[in-house]
């Protein structure tokens, strides 16, 4: 895209510095930890041992003698206010404190109130809690067998554990497809319990105030108005209307999903300060934030893929198991309980595909976001793409030439999927070209040949992904059915400077720089004079929130949409002032001019100046908008990585020795930032491809729940990303953009598994489930007989 | 995560030190880098009642040579180790040992004395003092004595310290020419403890065989673990292919590991043959430029 | 117990339980927020400081231990006005995003480069081994790091 604003006015395409890195340099962000108010009282959770166990008796005589300990909290307390259960996004229930029993290792048992962060953790510690164990449930199989123990008892019809059952696509044709298949291939593929474990853990500040009868609640989301909402939903029996209730979400050291629910110690913290009048701080710690917060994926997946005898593939067909754990508190559009998974004929141009899901519930925290990406599309990339490798090797064809013969042509866009999406566009050709020129991939495979002549273990791994992002089209798009638009409103003040709020939520995006980019090149005023803000509902427009890789394709639009508003108002008042008929007027950013007199001109400076000091007779004054952005379509950024990796036969060590990721989300705002989302993205790519994972053993009893055994990866595990774009533009985005905060989290993954199969394919070696361990790979090479 | 309330005594000398001790018995624990206990207080998995802190005491931190031992203060922070050019240049498996031991941040504070004394089998000093043979020198209210490396570790997190009793200093034997030793370890990633590690250390004498042979394992037992037959097949024999191989099999048969999350037994057996030979190849070759 | 410490320059007194963990005595007694606190377990590093020069997780060690000390946080490195070369080379190389890991990244690198002028890629990478960041993926950090050597090296600070 051709640049249209000059370097100091800043619009799209410029890399300009970071409008929020001023305050981070110095510490001076306020993150929610930094919130002290006179007064604050402090919350610690007592959590259960357990994974299933009844609650006999909650015994809080030596915590109440703990000197600063207020009050402890139990599910009891809350139930004289129906506050001890609350709906999950997907409207299942989710218990707040429990009153009679605990459905998994971790859960809130009772709270602490203390007048100090250390008292309060005495007091936890003091907290006597008898339980009575009952069976544990852990693999979600095991669930769904006849006879296993029915968990959630608290639903009076509920006789077993399965939560839903959801398919899509034609099953006839798929099946038929299949019949008639000359090879298919079939794989079991689990995607395991990973967790975001943003730097920054969750937590909130509630402050009631008595006189004014409001409550205020800085807390770590990434969506404040839906918060606010459900807030005024589920509180509003006890008295909390919605315009009496201000979220503030202020600065997130990381969201990745991670922060979109609500968690039971926000609500109790909420209602201690409600009942007591004082502010109530309620932090998690590293250990809590693993082991009770939302996990993503536990998707058990067994896929096919059918394809001619010349690698022509023709269908897919996908069972899949999702874990939940104890309740469906997954964060998914209302219509999509498996989230947008039937994204997965990919990249591929596939004539018929089926897809089922099951839910199960188990002894396990609840959960389902999305670890940095969009609805459930790692688990859909990662799935055919590792299915689309598995033909490629199968039918002997190269894992390039086989993606090449069989993705989605450009000129078949906008492209209708066999499981009835329409990707906007794409040159998934163009994308994978690029990187294997920038990789050198005929080289690599010279050498891996080589290198395998001599017993040395050399993988090359491609991951051509298509995304989903920007939900999303309120025909289809609602999340506890609140419309998955978002909004921008803009002010251009008389000096020609302006604020622009947004009912979104940077984590760490930059939303500060990139939307002053966005309104920089609409309105050609400098982005360094544009004042962006969000996260305080009770100033910022309503809207969804900062997920699924929807900023962009959604508020961004907004953005263009409000600017353009702007605008058409301004045009009125430049053809006033220069005493010409609108049309008669030629925009170029940052001005009007008069056609064939280019000197006849004003600024939009001038214009915002006039709008409050000369505005035409009967025309209001000011220059601002507001837009309800409702995308007609969802965005497919797309792209292609290639991955080499070493093998160390002796320990099974995979060393990412390349990583090349041509990532294409159409045009780009920030090519720093962009290439920033892309590093970042790969490395929580790489982090549960060969490192992260939560598990339990077969009492429920958490493995991975602190940074001990949970894995994140340091800069020396971490390779040096390569990156490089193409530009295909989105033709229904305003600006053509399409998101690119996930793409490579959802990419990523499969490139690295690829790669380490790639490296032992000849050996027999057919699937490797991430993460992929030094004593997974060890175990597989001695059982193929090669050893050091 | 809040550790819970205890009593902080600051002693100023030695003395000092093991008087409190002695009174204090089991309810208190000495304080030095903090590293390894300030955690396990915060998870409340250890809740001293007292805390006897002897970073205040002089003198009990610096590296010197000296009487032909490489004498190393209890208090000296693995960073310092790190950075030491005698440790770099004369002692390069403790070198090693020092740049992958948790992180840079936590070097800065954790001790060589406290990573010996807390006893924990997955700590990297331990296998390497044994491959060393180095010895404790530890002062209690009844005066100093020395206790050999090997017989310091007597079970998890259990060493021949007398509660009363303070490790002042380690002793380490300063190599011959053509010495050279190599620790290597395998760790998921950074700050992790090892999966499996192992220090080797080896003296080639005129005629090419090795006169001397250390090698030490960690976190593949209930305690750090010397391979003495490992060791044994070695010595007196030049160090050519053959006899690695049959070293770094001993020394797998010695290791008593156990299954977790790094791996299972037979994995980390094998590691622990993989990791030996090639200890014991770069100790050799380290050997043989160190003339 | 009394505690006397100096913070980036300045003198402070407190009266603090001893276990009083350090990164709370120097975030809610003294309340310079810019330390941060991110795991239990001694793993993060973004409540890194420096005490006497050296960088350390001041979640692992407690106020008393300080005392005496010289400790300097994220708000000592700009000095009369003008932003640190690490500051800088971290807005300009994008070593950013979140923020929350970025004090400790700075405070582990600023001593760093006090040691090592000129270093390589490889050895920022294993520098900065006991810092998460869950958002950059270290490429830009290092690059940040890099571009403050080459500021200092030519008289920037």
């Amino acid at each position: 895209m051709a640049l249209r604003t000059s370097p100091e006015v800043g619009g799209m395409g410029h890399s300009i510095k970071r409008k929020e890195d001023p305050r981070f340099i110095r510490g001076k962000g306020t993150y929610v930890d930094d919130v002290q108010l006179p007064g604050m009282l402090y919350l610690d959770i007592v959590r259960s041992p357990h994974a299933h166990a009844k609650i006999v008796k909650i015994d809080a005589a030596k915590a109440m003698a703990v000197p600063g300990v207020l009050a402890v909290i139990t599910g009891q307390d809350l139930a004289k206010y129906n506050l001890h259960w609350m709906p999950t996004l997907m409207s299942d229930t989710q218990m707040v404190l429990p009153v009679e029993k605990v459905m998994y290792q971790a859960q809130e048992v009772a709270a602490v109130l203390a007048t100090s962060r250390y008292a309060a953790a005495d007091g936890a510690a003091a907290v006597e809690v008898q339980y009575d164990p009952l069976p544990v449930v852990v693999d979600p199989k095991k669930a769904l067998e006849p006879g296993a123990p029915v968990l959630r008892t608290d639903k009076k019809d509920k006789k077993d554990n399965h939560i839903w059952h959801w398919e899509w696509g034609d099953k006839g044709a798929t099946d038929r497809a299949f019949g008639e298949a000359a090879v298919t291939v079939k794989e079991d593929i689990y995607l395991p319990r990973i967790h975001v474990a943003s730097i920054e853990t969750c937590g909130c500040v509630a402050h009631f105030d008595r006189v004014n009868d409001k409550l205020t609640v800085w807390m770590t989301t990434q969506a404040p108005h839906a918060i606010r909402t459900v807030f005024a939903l589920v509180a509003g029996h006890v008295g909390l209307a919605e315009h009496k209730i201000r979220i503030i979400s202020p600065d997130i050291g990381g969201g990745f999903g991670g922060k979109v629910p609500v968690y039971p110690g926000y609500v109790i913290a909420v209602a201690a300060s409600v009942l007591t009048g004082k502010p109530v701080k309620w932090i998690e710690d590293r250990m809590e934030n693993l082991q009770a917060d939302s996990f993503a994926r536990d998707y058990h997946i067994t896929a096919e893929l059918a394809a001619k005898k010349d690698g022509t593939l023709t269908a897919l067909r996908i069972k899949t198991l999702a874990d939940h754990g104890y309740t469906d508190a997954a964060a998914n559009p209302s219509k999509f309980p498996a989230g947008l998974f039937h994204v997965c004929t990919g990249s591929y141009d596939l004539k018929a595909a089926h897809v089922e899901v099951d839910g199960a519930y188990t002894n396990k925290p609840p959960g389902g976001i999305a670890y940095r990406c969009s609805f459930r599309v790692t688990e859909a990339v990662h799935t055919i793409e590792r299915m689309v490798d598995l033909m490629a090797h199968q039918l002997n064809i190269d894992p390039a030439d086989f993606r090449m013969k069989n993705f989605v042509k450009p000129e078949q866009f906008p492209y209708k999927s066999a499981l009835g999406w329409e990707y906007d566009s794409g040159n998934y050709g163009g994308a994978l070209k690029k990187a294997m020129d920038t990789i050198g991939y005929a080289d690599l495979r010279r050498e891996q040949a080589e290198k395998r002549k001599r017993g040395q273990l050399m993988g090359i791994g491609i991951s051509s992904f298509t995304e989903i992002v920007g939900a999303g089209p309120s025909k289809h798009f609602d999340i506890l059915g609140l419309k998955m638009f978002d909004s921008c409103e803009i002010r251009v003040h008389p000096t020609g400077k302006a604020i622009a709020r947004f009912g979104t939520k940077s984590q760490g995006q930059g939303h500060e720089t990139t939307y002053a980019q966005i309104l920089a090149e609409e309105l050609g005023i400098p982005a360094q004079d544009i004042q962006v803000e969000e996260g305080d509902t009770d100033t910022a427009p309503y809207g969804l929130g900062t997920y699924a890789s929807r900023s962009t394709p959604v508020a961004g639009a907004a953005a263009a949409v409000a600017a353009r508003k702007v605008r058409d108002k301004a045009r009125k008042i430049a053809a006033y002032l220069l005493e010409v008929a609108e049309d008669d007027l030629v925009w170029e950013p940052g001005k009007f001019s008069v056609k064939g007199a280019p000197s006849k001109s004003k600024t939009i400076q001038d214009i915002a100046f006039a709008a409050y000091t000369n505005h035409p007779q009967g025309m209001e004054a000011g220059l601002e908008a507001v837009s309800y952005y409702d995308p007609p379509n969802l965005t497919y950024p797309f792209g292609s990585y290639i991955c080499v990796v070493d093998i160390d036969s002796g320990t099974g060590e995979v060393k990412v020795r390349r990583f090349v990721a041509i990532d294409d989300c159409g045009n780009i705002i920030n090519p720093m930032i962009v290439q920033g989302q892309v590093h970042g993205g790969l490395t929580m790519g790489l982090a549960p491809a060969l490192y992260e994972e939560i598990s339990y053993d077969e009492i429920g009893n958490v493995r991975g729940g602190s940074f001990i055994d949970y894995l994140v990866p340091t800069a020396v595990e971490t390779p040096k990303w390569e990156t490089g774009h193409t530009v295909t533009p989105s033709p229904h985005h305003p600006l053509g953009a399409k998101g690119v905060g996930e793409s490579a989290t959802v990419g990523a993954p499969a490139a690295i598994a690829n790669a380490v199969v790639d490296a032992l394919w000849y050996l027999g070696v057919r699937h490797i489930d991430i993460p992929i361990t030094p004593a997974k790979v060890w175990k597989l090479l001695r059982e193929k007989g090669v050893t050091e | 995560m809040i550790p819970a309330a205890f009593e902080y005594h600051t002693p100023s000398t030695i003395g000092e030190a093991t008087a409190l001790l002695a009174k204090l018995g089991d309810d208190a624990k000495v304080l030095s880098g903090g590293q390894s206990l300030i955690p396990l207080m915060k998870l409340r998995l250890a809740s001293p009642a007292h805390l006897v802190d002897i970073n205040g005491i002089p003198g009990l931190s610096g590296i010197r040579e000296a009487d032909g031992f490489l004498r190393i203060g209890a208090l000296t922070r693995e960073s310092e180790l790190e950075e030491s050019e005698v440790v770099r240049s004369r002692y390069p498996l403790l070198h090693d040992t020092s740049k992958v031991i948790a992180d840079p941040l936590v070097r800065n504070l954790a001790t060589v004395g406290g990573n010996l004394a807390h006893g924990d089998p997955a700590n990297d000093h331990p296998a390497t003092m044994l491959a060393l043979g180095a010895e404790i020198v530890a002062v209690g209210p009844k005066g100093e004595r020395r206790v050999p490396i090997a017989s310091f570790f007597t079970g998890p997190f259990a060493t021949s310290l007398r509660p009363d009793e303070i490790l002042v200093e380690i002793r380490i034997p300063s190599p011959p020419a053509r010495s050279g030793g190599a620790y290597l370890k395998l760790e998921r990633k950074v700050g992790d403890f090892a999966t499996a590690a192992v220090a080797a250390q080896v003296t080639i004498g005129a005629n090419g065989a090795c006169e001397h042979v250390g090698i030490g394992l960690t976190n593949v037992g209930l305690t750090p673990i010397k391979a003495t037959k490992a060791e044994a097949a070695l010595k007196g024999k030049a160090p050519d292919e053959a006899a690695i191989k049959r070293a770094a099999e001993l020394a797998a048969e010695a290791s008593e590991p156990s299954a977790d999350l790094r791996g299972s037994v037979e994995y980390k057996k094998d590691l622990v043959r993989v990791l030996t030979a090639r200890a014991l190849r770069k100790a050799v070759e380290r050997a043989g430029s160190r003339r | 117990m009394l505690v006397k410490l100096s913070v980036n320059g300045e003198k402070h007194e407190a009266n603090v339980e001893p276990r009083l963990l350090l990164v709370h005595m120097i975030r809610e007694v003294l309340r310079l927020t810019g330390t941060h606190i991110g795991c239990d377990t001694t793993h993060c590093g973004a409540c890194t400081i420096l005490v006497d020069g050296q960088p350390v997780k001041s979640c692992t060690m407690f106020a008393v231990q300080a005392q005496g000390k010289q400790l300097m946080t994220v708000e000592g490195l700009e000095q009369n006005g003008k932003l640190h070369p690490l500051q800088e080379g971290f807005m300009a190389e994008h070593g950013l995003q979140c923020g929350y890991c970025t004090p400790g990244m700075l405070m582990t690198s600023y001593a760093f480069l006090k040691k090592h002028p000129k270093p390589s890629e490889d050895d920022i990478r294993w520098a900065i081994s006991g810092n998460l960041c869950r958002c950059t993926g270290y490429v830009n950090i290092v690059k940040a790091v890099q571009h403050a050597a080459a500021a200092i090296s030519q008289g920037g600070a």
